[in-house]
């Protein structure tokens, strides 16, 4: 467990944007009725990000509202999920991971790079930019050291790729998330020893799908038609291929 | 080595585009309408057959827990619940699932959930897989808009599919927990019985199950249960991804059959000890939960969970961290404790209490500023948290503390024997707190 309080410093009052609110109304259709209870983690993080990357006390009383719950139970939730931040971050946050796997991998030199960088754990610098604390396994362990800095992950990390990194985003210049060895996900490094089979990856796509499945090829065709649902919700991003990736910034 | 074409998971490493139309390509979603045409008692039975057992780190069969849920709804409906809350130190595998090969996933869930009678199931995610949240959910997406699951389906079983996301919280990945925090809750496990099967999500029969035990249902019923049996050994069967971090050259995730020796999995998947083989100092052999394993006995060590449990260790989720003789165990396992203190949810004395108490006497131990009794008095005190908690989070915390000191007392006391023997500090008594 940890202590973990809410800032003294608050703001006046919070309200999701429209879009949001849009948003919020959407995912309780996600749970039955009565268990509006249920959003209440996914609604805190979208008022967090709202926030810029902290939860006000105004914005846990809003949620109670929204959902129809005490407000201390919102309260309970903010103050034991920690990836809710009770007070002000910085724009660019980082999560440095320090259990085990990483630190055999040499997570105690990344934090000597942050607090060279930026300071001290949960210190946000003056213009703003960074803040970093150390946390509990991010669960990416055989791509340690690694650092989660915002949404994304910075993998097979070196005290100088780390510090790298937060120099280009502090001057704006992109940064490429995933390991940044060379290597693609978490295959070995230097090139995947299992799945080179080519007959694995030979096979078409069957043509019309299921293809003596006549309900089926029906249905498709409506499907092919993008609905409102989908286009709205965020589209991933897909990873670029190794092939393309030799001009990567390397160290 | 396992042939390439016993491998389930064929995009493991997202070379591979990890959309519908190229998933099908690899074998997913084929002939799915027929398996489920074969009726609920059928897949379940041949779930049982192919001796698959829990992938996220019990290990209990799953067709048998599959079999728990009512055959009849008294008026309830009943839940599938999908368990990616992966935060296991050293365990990585569900997330690869997850942005490179989803579809399995998906249509595992639309499966598993209609061999126990389930229109509705969750996938709880854990908070910081944002990107491989986007990509799930644009996977389930495709899914709906093809109409492979969702109502009126082609595949014939009315089935919603959820992605709901946790924030950080190690505790639900323990299946009661993670109700709670799915209820909207704090994450604090829930007394048992009554067993999820019974009253599990919103007061209803639940089934609870890992991203992996789900995922390669689909190709078990695919290839047949005898295929996924023939693999691996009697009573551990079938294929696993194995996560091999720590000091080795080549860390990296794989599959490979259940039983392979470690040393295999060391040196031809992950390039072997940093430094050679016989610079190995010990292994911990799945996730930090489980107590680690001295170099001396990795020679010839089956990864199974029956060959594991009787060295007093376990597979758990078969995430190998692997120590080379450079390593501080004590420092390392200290950072295991505080891991356990981090994440204990506070609701039994016994964990809230011990873990903390745990960590700080390593802490000192680390630094050899101890007394050697105290060595004994830290294993007692690992007993008296073990068993006496509500979840297993207490029995995690307890067994790396008892494995250290099972196998490496020998180093804390010869660091204890050289803080005292240094001149000007005389080992001074800290009170545990």
């Amino acid at each position: 467990m940890s202590v973990r309080r809410l800032a003294v410093e608050q703001p006046e009052n919070f309200a999701f944007t429209p879009e949001n609110l849009d948003w919020a109304k959407d995912q309780l259709k996600k749970y039955p009725q009565g268990r509006e209870a249920s959003a209440v983690l996914p609604l805190l993080w979208r008022a967090q990000e709202q926030c810029g990357g902290w939860l006000p006390e105004p914005a846990l009383r809003y949620i109670a509202d929204l959902l129809g719950m005490a407000s201390i139970r919102v309260y309970e939730n903010a103050t034991f999920y920690t990836m809710f931040n009770l007070a002000p971050v910085g724009r660019y946050y980082v999560q440095l991971c320090g259990t085990t796997p990483c630190w055999l991998r040499g997570a105690d030199a990344l934090k000597d790079t942050c607090r060279k960088l930026i300071g001290e754990p949960g210190h946000v610098t003056q213009d703003g930019m960074f803040s970093w604390v150390e946390v509990e396994c991010l669960g990416a362990c055989v791509n340690a050291p690694m650092v989660q800095i915002n949404k994304d992950y910075y993998e097979d990390l070196t005290p100088e790729s780390l510090e790298q990194i937060l120099v280009d985003l502090r001057e704006g210049c992109k940064v490429m998330p995933g390991p940044q060895d060379g290597r693609h996900s978490s295959e070995p490094f230097g090139g995947p020893i299992t799945l080179t089979d080519p007959v694995l990856y030979a096979q078409e796509p069957p043509s019309e799908p299921h293809a003596n499945d006549v309900e089926f090829a029906l249905v498709d065709e409506e499907a092919k038609k993008p609905g409102p649902a989908a286009s709205q919700r965020e589209a991933a991003v897909p990873k670029p291929s190794l092939r393309s990736s030799s001009g990567r910034r390397r160290k | 080595m396992l042939k390439d074409s016993d491998r389930i998971f064929k995009n493991l490493y997202g070379f591979h585009d990890w959309r519908l139309k190229a998933a099908r390509a690899r074998g997913a979603w084929n002939g799915t309408k027929a398996m489920i045409e074969r009726g609920h008692e059928a897949i379940i039975e041949e779930v049982k057959a192919s001796g698959l057992r829990g992938r996220g780190g019990a290990g209990f069969p799953t067709g048998l827990k599959w079999s728990f849920m009512p055959k009849q709804s008294d008026g309830r409906p009943s839940y599938l619940v999908i368990n990616a809350d992966e935060s296991e130190p050293g365990t990585c595998k569900d997330r690869d699932i997850m942005r490179h090969d989803p579809h399995l996933l998906i249509e595992g869930a639309l499966l598993a959930g209609f061999a126990m009678r389930a229109h509705v199931s969750y996938i709880y995610i854990r908070g910081e897989f944002i990107r491989e949240r986007e990509v799930l959910q644009a996977a389930i997406d495709e899914a709906y808009d093809t109409k492979l699951i969702g109502k009126n389906n082609i595949n014939g079983w009315d089935f919603e599919l959820y992605l709901h996301h946790g924030a950080g919280a190690y505790i639900c990945g323990e299946e009661t927990a993670l109700l709670e925090s799915l209820e909207g809750k704090k994450g604090m496990p829930r007394l048992k019985p009554p067993f999820p099967a019974n009253v599990g999500l919103y007061g209803a029969p639940t089934t609870v199950n890992n991203v992996e035990s789900i995922a390669v249902v689909p190709d078990i019923l695919r290839r047949g249960a005898t295929w996924f049996a023939a693999l691996g050994k009697p009573n551990n069967t079938g294929t696993k991804l194995f996560c091999l971090s720590g000091h080795v050259n080549t860390p990296c995730n794989v599959e490979e059959e259940m039983g392979v020796p470690l040393r295999e999995l060391i040196d031809r998947h992950a390039g072997g000890v940093r430094g050679g083989w016989d610079n190995l100092l010990a292994v911990i052999p799945g996730g930090s939960s489980v107590p680690c394993i001295p170099a001396g006995q990795c020679n010839d060590l089956p990864m199974d969970f029956d060959s594991l449990r009787d060295l007093k260790s376990g597979l758990g989720t078969a995430a190998v961290i692997v120590m080379d003789k450079s390593t501080d165990i004590i420092r390392a396992i200290a950072r295991v404790s505080y891991f356990y203190k981090h994440e204990s949810c506070g609701q039994c004395t016994p964990c809230r209490e011990g873990t903390g108490w745990m960590w700080r006497v390593l802490e000192r131990m680390a630094k050899g500023q101890a007394e050697k009794g105290e060595i004994d008095m830290l294993l007692h005190v690992s007993y008296q948290v073990e068993g006496h908690t509500i979840c297993a989070l207490g029995d995690a915390a307890a067994w790396p503390v008892q494995g250290l000191i099972r196998h490496f007392r020998h180093v804390i006391e010869e660091r204890i024997d050289a803080q005292a023997a240094q001149p000007l500090s005389p080992t001074v008594p800290v009170a545990a707190e």
